[in-house]
């Protein structure tokens, strides 16, 4: 391998490249599916390939191949050498990235199960008994299970003189119960551990069997059911709500973590995902929430879905303050982005989806620090509001302003107590007057960490697998249900 | 690329690794590059070749499917043994059987020899055309250029071989000026067929009119949806109604409404995978050619898509619409039409006396599958209709309403259509612009 890289790096340079590095990555990922105790899908997929990035006549090239050999090296360097001097037809400035960087490092994640040593019956026999679980409850029509595992070994290099191979390993599960009421055309969703089918960790297969799919299975078919026959959930102008750690670990994903990712914010996004709120005359004294929200990007953090060990620049992983005491304090940057602004150097948050893909800034690990409220206190205190947990739906606006969620279950709240279920329950609002009007967080007993395994960002489309630890908080003042 | 007797020998390979009752080869290529500028340069510009082979095993009445993208004899025999090994750890599932004859398929002209060479130097010219054109008019250009090679082929030990090349190109762009923005796309199998000006100046002129908007009351109102808004419709019927799966699965508005009238009689939908004016791919992941399947006529449900699971639960034939295995999202439309009319765009709201024009929609989602109620985002180009002409600009609103009940309110179609392309899941559709009454607005961005 050191061969190989050293000779794409030293090719590049030849050809004009004033910096280069080159990721080689290789994938194993296997996915099962089941439905209603039938397998639905059953997966091993393996890819691997190269990617080389250069800066030639002060500008970007990126190219790649799946073919991992030498002759294939050398057409991949010279095309990404011209596809750099392509860009700088249109340069305004040379790309900086600052300082130089020379790692030699290793990192793999801490894993107690391999999760490739446990066998697909083993998977398809614990889906299935979940799903039977499910469907036990009457009026239960699909139940669904997945998990999914993953292991990517990534060597990088670059002509600054970093080596780092890292392995990563992540594991994910779900559970999903769907019933439907034939006579009113009502479809209602119950997922565990959380929406979309699935909850992951970069951790080994001891984070599946930590969820414990089919203890809640029954628990999950039968939520499902009584929503049927749950009231709606009514429109308020203004109401006290209080978002379960999942919830509100999505909220954090689009409401906070996607604004401060900084190349977003400078407008390479414009034409896609968008742009950010907060723009750059704002850090250090906008204030983003009220004075019990402290928010960190923190790609260290055991487990985190977000966690790994250097960067796709070579960057080492670390944390960075995001909001303090309300006040916003930081952004998600690369090496060219911090120069951009001023910022010294990268706080390490580039990655690639896989070898095909050029890094950009994706979330790391952004949560919502815990705080000082026990839940059950925090319920007690509400005199009337809403418990809402599990989203069923995520919108927000391209600058990361107005959003709107869905919910799959509500609880009214009346005098301390959960009184009746509700369903179709949404809220919406503007994302610094939301967190503004947060007046409790949850302590540690409560925080958890959630992962979202389907972040969507850039042209072409990549996928990220981001984190977000949170407990249970309190909002005021909140717009809830507008379903027509 | 590796051409079509390459593609064959790998899959005949693969096919002859394998000892199963019934085997299953998909090999998927491309060789893409996107070039993309923010700030009216050039800041990202990338490229990918990649070819994976997707083995699915039928042994007895199990099931194994595995993926590589190591196209070595020694990959393609790891990928096999692989899918054989997944099967054989496997409790018995129903029996699936694979399509067995090999079928026709119609030729479909879907390659442009002049995008499947087209340089890095030749998309920078195409984006540099956007950049000047943003700097001369004092506004900021975004956007990107895509042009892609690909080619699949779908074999199986029954006797089925399918073999398609195609090619695409695919620009889109936002300009924006300080307090407003401007979207345009265009997409093509040939890249000569772009008009970079014309592009750039479709999202320019939108830019300059949406600067100093104002806010919208909520409420409902006749829109006009422009084509890549009603995008956003076909995309949504294609995944939560047109599909049997959803109507298995009691998910879908067409749950036991064919042959009833669903919509207004200006709509009618169909999917046609073979259709010059589409990106055709004449075969499914199975190998299955496309049919042509009708929607909606006129406004009344005529049909859904299956895949070869879903025909034999409903003891139909498959139209030719699977995903490849293993699927858990059922059979999808992957080259949708929505019928043009006879208004020209101009003249749709001549009769509009308070309403909005919309030219996309953002971050859409389900908040209600049967009744295809959604919540989303207008974006880069929102406007005030009165008394039929546009007047202010407005600011980006959130609607929460009903797809479903839009194209029961539809009042006008437009004589132009638009073809879009999705890279994320290949899927094209072609869209008039829409005339509706009561789309429901709930807000607005700060």
């Amino acid at each position: 391998m050191k061969d190989l890289t050293a000779r794409a790096l030293n090719l590049a340079e030849l050809r004009g490249a004033t910096y280069a590095d080159i990721r080689v990555v290789s994938r194993d990922t296997q996915s099962v599916a089941v439905k209603n105790e039938e397998i639905e899908g059953l997966l091993q997929d393996q890819t691997q390939g190269f990617g080389v990035r250069v800066i030639v006549n002060g500008a970007w090239g990126f190219a790649s191949s799946s073919r991992i050999e030498a002759a294939e090296v050398e057409r991949v360097v010279t095309q990404a050498v011209a596809v750099a001097h392509a860009s700088a037809q249109t340069k305004i400035r040379d790309v900086n990235i600052g300082h130089p960087i020379a790692v030699q490092a290793t990192y793999q994640t801490p894993v107690t199960i391999n999760p490739f040593s446990v066998s697909a019956a083993e998977k398809i026999d614990l889906l299935s008994k979940s799903s039977a679980e499910m469907r036990r409850v009457k009026g239960v029509q699909v139940a669904r299970g997945f998990i999914a595992c993953s292991r990517e070994g990534k060597t990088f290099a670059s002509t600054e003189g970093s080596y780092i191979t890292q392995e990563i390993v992540e594991c994910g599960c779900g559970i999903v119960a769907l019933a439907t009421d034939l006579q009113t055309g009502e479809v209602q969703v119950r997922s565990y551990p959380n929406s979309g089918g699935r909850h992951h960790h970069a951790l080994g297969y001891e984070f599946i069997l930590a969820q414990q799919l089919a203890e809640n299975a029954g628990r999950v078919g039968a939520e499902a059911v009584a929503l049927l026959a749950a009231d709606q959930c009514p429109s308020f102008d203004a109401m006290a709500i209080i978002l379960d750690g999942a919830q509100l670990a999505l909220q954090v994903h689009e409401s906070c973590g996607h604004p401060i990712e900084l190349d977003r914010v400078l407008g390479s996004e414009a034409a896609h995902a968008g742009t950010s709120f907060l723009t750059p005359d704002r850090l250090g004294n906008f204030r983003y929430g009220s004075e019990v929200v402290n928010i960190t990007a923190d790609a260290s953090i055991p487990g985190g879905l977000g966690t790994f060990g250097y960067d796709d620049e070579g960057v080492l992983a670390q944390k960075t303050d995001i909001v303090k005491n309300g006040i916003f304090v930081g952004y998600l940057t690369s090496r060219e982005t911090a120069q951009q602004i001023g910022l010294g150097s990268s706080n390490g948050t580039m990655r690639a989806d896989g070898w095909g893909h050029a890094p950009i800034i994706r979330m790391t690990n952004i949560s919502l620090l815990p705080g000082t409220w026990d839940v059950n206190d925090m319920i007690a205190d509400t005199d009337e509001g809403l418990w809402m947990e599990t989203s069923r739906s995520s919108s927000i606006d391209d600058k990361r302003l107005n959003f709107q969620f869905g919910i799959e279950l509500a609880w009214e709240i009346r005098g301390g107590k959960k009184t009746r279920m509700l369903k179709n329950a949404t809220y919406t609002g503007i994302t610094p007057q939301f967190w503004g009007a947060c007046d409790a967080v949850g302590n540690a007993k409560s925080w958890a960490m959630w992962g979202t395994a389907s972040c969507g960002k850039g042209q072409p489309h990549q996928m990220a697998y981001t984190g977000h630890g949170a407990a249970p908080a309190r909002f005021r003042n909140v717009r809830v249900g507008v379903i027509k | 690329m590796l051409g079509e007797t390459l593609v064959r020998d790998i899959v005949k390979q693969a096919l002859a690794f394998s000892r199963a009752d019934q085997t299953e080869v998909i090999l998927q290529g491309s060789d893409s590059a996107v070039t993309r500028i923010a700030n009216s340069y050039i800041h990202q510009n990338v490229t990918r070749s990649n070819a994976e082979i997707r083995v699915r095993i039928v042994d007895g009445q199990r099931i194994g499917v595995a993926s590589s993208n190591n196209l070595s004899p020694e990959g393609i025999q790891r990928t096999v043994d692989a899918a054989r090994t997944i099967a054989q750890l496997q409790r018995e599932n129903p029996g699936l059987q694979m399509p067995s004859t090999p079928q026709c398929l119609e030729s479909v002209r879907a390659v442009a020899e002049s995008t499947a060479r087209c340089t890095p130097g030749q998309r920078a010219q195409i984006m540099k055309v956007l950049c000047q054109k943003a700097k001369s008019k004092g506004v900021v250009a975004a956007g990107a250029l895509s042009t892609t090679e690909r080619e699949i082929a779908v074999a199986n030990s029954l006797g089925v071989f399918a073999y398609h090349r195609g090619t695409i190109a695919d620009i889109n762009t936002v300009m924006t000026s300080d307090t407003g923005s401007g979207y345009a796309s265009f997409t093509h199998r040939d890249v000569r067929q772009i008009n970079a000006e014309a592009i750039a100046d479709t999202a320019i002129d939108k830019a300059l009119r949406s600067r100093n908007p104002i806010a919208l009351d909520p409420g409902p109102y006749t829109v006009l949806l422009e084509e890549a808004a009603v995008l956003d419709l076909l995309d949504f019927l294609a995944t939560v109604a047109f599909s049997a799966q959803a109507i298995q699965e009691n998910r879908s508005f067409m749950a036991g409404k064919l042959g009833r009238k669903v919509m207004s009689d200006q709509v009618s939908v169909w999917d046609d995978g073979c259709s010059p004016d589409t990106i055709p791919l004449p075969f499914d992941f199975e190998g299955v050619p496309r049919q042509k399947v009708t929607f909606v006529e006129n406004g009344v449900a005529r049909g859904v898509v299956y895949d070869t699971r879903t025909a034999q639960r409903d003891g139909k034939q498959s139209t030719g619409h699977s995903l490849p295995a293993p699927n858990t999202l059922g059979p999808l439309a992957m080259h949708m039409f929505m019928a043009h009319g006879s208004l020209p765009k101009s003249e749709m709201i001549d009769s509009v006396e308070h309403g909005v024009w919309v030219t996309r929609l953002w971050y859409t989602r389900v908040v209600h599958p049967t009744k295809v109620l959604i919540t989303g985002m207008t974006r880069d180009g929102t406007f005030l209709i009165e008394h039929g002409a546009v007047t202010r600009p407005l600011k980006n609103c959130r609607f929460t309403t009903s797809y479903l009940e839009a194209l029961n309110n539809v009042c006008a179609v437009s004589r132009e259509t638009k073809l879009f392309h999705h890279d994320r899941n290949g899927a094209s559709r072609t869209a008039p612009a829409l005339l509706v009454d009561g789309f429901n607005f709930t807000g607005v961005t700060a």
